[in-house]
């Protein structure tokens, strides 16, 4: 009983604490309007502010080349940096984070998707990926202007080089990798609903038109100026929508198609080794600064913002998710806080930037113990084998924090007031285009080369069956 | 000539392993080993999912003594292999018929 007690008046006391914020959060956005359009003003073509950007004079709405020095030594310097922190998270973060929870025959095979899919999607992103994300073409899909990358330049003798319109004080090469290690790691997310049984061939056929036809486009509608989303004034800081909800639905998608591991339920298939899950999870954390505060593209203000909302977020969501189970289950356990903590960074992903650190908390506790049940309770009921819960911690997560970013969107920081409606046309668009999508290229898959490993290759594992190798 | 095999917790081995120094015994072969007695399992719980362990991680010593020392070898490990608590493991006391040093051919006492 009293093991109950500590768990239960803690949770309570997060409670508690989450409403102070939300009282004070509901008052600040009228405390400073001035400093508001003194931002907006200051900070043109902010990634995911366009409202914003409006007011500024004309903005460059495609890629330009400018002279070197409208370019800022320490926004690049930053971005440099977020870029490698991101990158981080999908090798080895991401990787690890999956790798661990899987059984033991098959973590090779797990950490070579998160590796296999950051080549490819490098590749992908050179040839068109980019274009079609970040460039201006029409609302639904990005131009071809760059493709192979073409026309992006540093040019050493005449002093020039190219920027996006939607970066103007970084080069357009940082800005492009930056957006690069985003298209890498939301495609790597999506492996761990379908870990332990797909062929690694079809992974990356599912992974090539996934990149270029579900995450290209749906980029573009978000963050590109022109996008139709983003028109329509959805507020995404660093991909709740984009990255988040959009691999956790195509997460359910593949492992509604794909069916259960052989002997789900019946065999035990607890993780092998939950250090390296932690090593993952806490290298995902540290990587997320680079996503969310990375997300200013510039080291200013909004980003040391984004940082601390993504630490307090974090925090409470780890303690949400291992309070609840503590009192659910009886024990608090490591698996339990460290999905608690990327419940939480997933779900401050869409806020961060806009608001600020009490209503952090209130995403954070939200995310935990959602997500909780979520990964426990819902795939219980509704009987999926989303074998690693990319669906229950990075989809719902991701539709948490998206809606709660129109709650708690602030003025003051943003520029921007947020919606509930206006955010679920994100959501929803996402979760519709996402899953249907997804759904067809892998039934497409299906038909042709087969998504599946045969049942001896799944018994056997595999990291013998399909790579060769194993681990003692 | 007896072969001692004796199941312990795998956190009492460094215990066990300094008293058979003490005694005299001159090696001994130690493996991890999973098994269940009056202990059974444990429950583990990973998001939800509940499994039962039914095999408890223990640690397997086998020594070959000589008659005489039997019995202080097997007090030995009672005594400093021993929690009081259920999960302790075993002790099996087997006839070794031969002994041979794989080096040198000697046999029996003088290759243990």
């Amino acid at each position: 009983m009293t093991n109950k007690l500590i768990p239960l008046i803690a949770l309570c006391a997060l409670g508690i604490g989450a409403q102070a914020a939300w009282a004070q959060a509901a008052d600040t956005p009228a405390a400073a309007p001035a400093s508001a359009t003194a931002d907006a003003a200051a900070a043109p073509a902010a990634p995911a502010a366009p409202v914003a950007a409006a007011e500024a004079p004309p903005a460059p709405t495609e890629p330009q080349l400018v002279t070197t020095d409208k370019i800022s030594a320490g926004d690049t310097a930053w971005m440099l940096t977020s870029t490698a922190l991101v990158l981080m998270m999908t090798i080895p973060g991401l990787a690890l984070f999956y790798g661990g929870m899987v059984r033991k025959k098959n973590i090779l095979a797990t950490l070579m998707q998160s590796f296999a899919i950051t080549c490819l999607v490098t590749l992908l992103w050179w040839i068109v990926g980019y274009s079609w994300a970040f460039t201006p073409g029409s609302r639904w899909l990005g131009g071809a202007s760059r493709l192979l990358m073409h026309g992006m330049t540093f040019m050493k003798e005449d002093g020039k080089l190219t920027v996006s319109h939607l970066a103007l004080t970084i080069p357009e090469t940082v800005y492009a990798m930056f957006q690069l290690t985003f298209a890498i790691i939301t495609p790597a997310l999506i492996a761990g609903a379908f870990a332990d049984r797909m062929k690694f061939s079809a992974m990356l056929l599912f992974m090539t038109l996934w990149s270029l036809l579900v995450y290209a486009p749906i980029a573009h509608w978000v963050w590109e100026p022109s996008g139709w989303l983003a028109v329509k004034g959805v507020l995404d800081y660093a991909g709740g929508t984009v990255v988040h909800i959009n691999a956790g639905i195509a997460g359910l998608a593949s492992c509604l198609v794909l069916g259960k591991r052989l002997g789900y339920g019946k065999v035990p298939m607890p993780p092998h080794n939950l250090t390296y899950t932690m090593i993952g999870a806490s290298l995902l954390w540290v990587g997320w600064f680079g996503f969310n505060a990375g997300s200013a593209v510039a080291a200013d203000g909004r980003a040391g913002m984004a940082m601390a909302a993504t630490q307090i977020a974090t925090a409470a969501a780890a303690m949400a998710w291992m309070f609840t189970e503590w009192l659910a289950k009886g024990k608090p356990s490591v698996l339990g806080i460290a999905s608690g903590a990327v419940a939480g960074l997933v779900a401050i992903t869409p806020a961060s930037g806009f608001v600020g650190p009490s209503a952090s908390v209130v995403i954070g506790i939200a995310a935990g113990v959602v997500c909780f049940f979520a990964a426990t309770s819902l795939k219980k009921v509704l009987g999926y084998d989303d074998s690693l819960d990319a669906f229950g911690v990075h989809c719902i997560g991701g539709i948490v924090g998206a809606l709660l970013t129109g709650v708690f969107a602030s003025k003051e920081i943003a520029g921007v007031d947020g919606s509930v409606v206006t955010q679920l046309w994100g959501v929803g668009t996402t979760l519709i285009y996402g899953f249907a999508m997804s759904f067809v290229i892998l039934k497409l898959i299906d038909m042709t080369i087969g998504l599946r490993v045969s049942e001896d290759q799944e018994r056997e594992g595999l990291d013998i069956a399909l790579h060769g190798e194993s681990i003692e | 000539m007896k072969l001692v095999t004796a199941i312990i917790k795998p956190f009492k081995l460094d215990d066990v392993r300094r008293a058979l120094s003490e005694l005299g015994v001159t090696g001994m072969t130690v493996t991890e080993v999973r098994g269940f007695g009056r202990q059974r399992g444990h429950t583990e719980v990973y998001r939800g999912a509940e499994y039962t362990v039914e095999f408890v991680p223990k640690t397997r010593i086998e020594v070959a003594v000589p008659d005489p020392l039997l019995d202080q070898v097997i007090d030995a490990v009672m005594q400093t292999g021993r929690t009081g608590k259920v999960g302790d493991g075993k002790i099996f006391v087997t006839e070794l018929v031969t002994v041979v040093r794989i080096r040198t051919g000697e046999k029996d006492a003088s290759a243990i």
